[in-house]
């Protein structure tokens, strides 16, 4: 297993496991979070450099990442799109918004899980709650956060998530 | 008219010019609470506490001085722990992201006091993985806050040391839940704790007494030191003591969230005069009040309720849901619950089916499959209440829905259980021509459009 990885990486690691004095192992999600904002997803190799890391078996990861909705075990597209799902946004018009994203980029599949466009480009996800029902229907754009976004909007924002 | 906004918690929220760092805070008169506290002996600030009869805002509504007297620091041994519980994610609620991202260094003062206050050393405020720039705000705010000397060791020179760390969930409803939130915080799947044993209380992280209060409870501490428990307890009505944040969403024309003190307005006040009423001109007809797991209100459904008559006696009063005052003791005695702060408004040409549909696929994807009748029947109301939405219902889905839901609630490890099957049963207790026209397919006579 041969990974190199960058020293300023290496020093975020450290610096998260500091913050958990008392067990390394709480350390399991912010070392996951890490990782895959830094190479995308969550490969074997990630799995196995996190757990010997923090002196545990590869399955104790391993189970993390296939119970939290968050870690992915597959690249996504360049750009996550997470379009809110749940009772205010559909109110709102969410499954539209869903739809008419999945249009636009030439994604299909699955009505839930995500789907990515042919050109890789976006994975489109729907999510449960994002904690903004007020203003229905909600979306991040990788970890960007808008309001409101109902048809109209949606050609605006992928020209700026090229 | 419904009684003007009372702004305590989200006092500087939206107001022009007020931003989220420090120095901002501190001109308004930020962490002068702290230093008050500080000089305080640490049951004094709990029994202010005590005093005030703040509830938590998080969901159950418990006592936060009752939570808070289960630990005596004097007597324990081992380290005390103290969580923030930042998930915010029962569908229908987004005040504590509008806390994070626009008053961080309220929710951090709140936190310091409430350690110091209970003899903490070591706390976590552990927030949902979907709030990436609100991690970013409040690891800036901690660090202003050391840079101050308000977090780290010897603080203010008190020789009183606390660390604070942020720690992000993945996309687990659950976590909200205090003990999964711990089991999450130790680094592993986010499966609630079977109590008793395991209270926080007694049994929380590391093994070790904990106290889990969500963003505003820990908010709302600040504020009972500043105006002291007496005072607080002054605001809102006896037993439903300060304000509270309500979050509006759905089919109203104003969504948005509104702090009130807590039993001053009515829910007919809340949505047609603070909210502008129901939106493209249609008229209401259901409300689930306090986040997606509470039990679902009809329009024109009638309900009894005890309240003070001409002579101030008790007298048993027959109102409508537009008269049910916004507090704790009224939406149980309704039978369902302020829970969270979560209104979601449903206009008349909503079929209910489809809006139970929505919720239980909601809980569906979120159980976290330790219990057989919740991973199973989360599953299979969700199949049910989808078939019946989509043309495909049967003649005993109504039927088979209620017994699923029953057998439910009441038979799991944590109140998740409870969370997923009150809306089913509520909406088919309260909409139940609905679900039958589904069984004959005979939608039109339902809708009325
Ligand atoms: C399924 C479930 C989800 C919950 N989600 C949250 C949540 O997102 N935020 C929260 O503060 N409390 C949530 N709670 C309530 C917590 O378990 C706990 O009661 C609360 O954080 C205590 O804080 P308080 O006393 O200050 O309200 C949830 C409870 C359950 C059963
Ligand atoms: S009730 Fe549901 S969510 Fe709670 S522990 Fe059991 S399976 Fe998990
Ligand atoms: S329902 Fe979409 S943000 Fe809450």
């Amino acid at each position: 297993m041969a990974i190199t990885l960058l020293p300023e990486f290496e020093n975020k690691i450290e610096t998260a496991i500091t913050h958990y004095p008392v067990s390394k192992r709480s350390a399991s999600l912010p070392l996951l979070h890490l990782w895959q904002e830094e190479f995308g997803h969550i490969s074997d190799e990630a799995i196995d450099w996190i757990a010997a890391k923090l002196d545990l078996q590869p399955i104790n990861i391993l189970e993390l990442v296939t119970f939290y909705p968050m870690f992915r075990r597959q690249p996504f597209g360049k750009h996550h799109i997470r379009i809110c799902r749940t009772l205010s946004c559909a109110l709102g018009g969410s499954y539209e918004t869903h739809a008419c994203f999945k249009k636009a980029t030439g994604a299909e599949g699955d009505d839930h899980g995500p789907v990515s466009s042919p050109d890789g480009k976006y994975t489109i996800e729907f999510v449960e709650c994002l904690a903004s029902c007020g203003t229905a229907p909600v979306v991040m754009m990788n970890d960007d956060f808008y309001e409101d976004v109902n048809e109209s909007k949606i050609q605006e924002l992928l020209q700026k998530y090229q | 008219m419904a009684a003007p906004q009372r702004r305590l918690i989200f006092k500087h929220i939206d107001a022009p010019g007020y931003t989220n760092d420090i120095d901002c805070y501190i001109k308004h008169g930020g962490y002068d609470d702290l230093k008050k506290s500080i000089t305080m002996e640490p049951t004094a600030i709990k029994d202010e506490v005590k005093k005030s009869q703040l509830r938590g805002r998080g969901g159950a509504g418990f006592s936060c001085g009752m939570k808070w007297s289960f630990i005596d620091a004097k007597k324990v041994t081992k380290p005390i722990y103290l969580i923030c519980n930042a998930d915010e994610s029962e569908p229908g609620t987004f005040k504590d992201r509008q806390i994070i991202h626009k008053d961080p260094h309220q929710l951090i003062e709140g936190m310091i006091i409430s350690c110091f206050a209970n003899s903490v050393k070591l706390a976590y405020l552990y927030i949902r993985g979907e709030f990436p720039e609100g991690a970013k705000i409040l690891e800036r705010a901690i660090e202003e806050a050391r840079a101050k000397n308000f977090i780290g060791k010897n603080i203010l020179g008190t020789g009183y040391e606390l660390e604070i760390y942020i720690h992000r969930g993945a996309g687990a409803y659950i976590c909200g839940e205090e003990t999964g939130l711990i089991e999450s915080l130790e680094g592993k799947r986010a499966y609630p704790r079977i109590k008793p044993p395991y209270f926080p209380a007694v049994l929380g992280l590391y093994m070790c007494p904990t106290i889990v209060n969500n963003v505003e409870t820990l908010c709302n501490v600040k504020h009972v030191i500043n105006m002291g428990g007496e005072a607080f307890a002054k605001i809102g009505t006896p037993n439903n003591t300060g304000t509270r944040v309500l979050c509006v969403s759905g089919d109203v024309n104003k969504p948005g969230y509104y702090e009130f003190e807590c039993g001053s307005l009515t829910m007919g006040e809340l949505i047609n005069d603070v909210c502008g009423g129901i939106r493209n001109g249609r008229k209401l007809k259901a409300v689930i009040p306090g986040g997606s797991s509470a039990k679902v209100l009809r329009a024109g459904e009638k309900f009894k309720l005890k309240q003070k008559g001409a002579d101030g006696a008790m007298v048993d009063k027959e109102i409508t849901l537009e008269d049910i005052p916004v507090d704790f003791d009224s939406f149980a005695a309704v039978g369902t619950m302020a829970g969270s702060g979560g209104v979601i408004v449903m206009d008349d040409s909503r079929d209910m089916v489809e809006c139970l549909a929505n919720i239980s696929e909601f809980y569906a994807h979120e159980s976290c499959g330790q219990c057989t009748p919740c991973r199973e029947g989360s599953l299979w109301m969700k199949k049910i209440t989808h078939r019946m939405a989509h043309g495909q219902a049967r003649k005993e889905d109504s039927a088979l829905l209620k017994n699923v839901a029953d057998n439910i609630a009441g038979r799991t490890i944590c109140a998740f259980g409870e969370a997923c099957s009150w809306p089913v049963q509520s909406f088919l207790a309260k909409f139940p021509e609905e679900f039958q026209a589904k069984a004959n397919k005979d939608e039109e006579l339902v809708l009325g459009k």
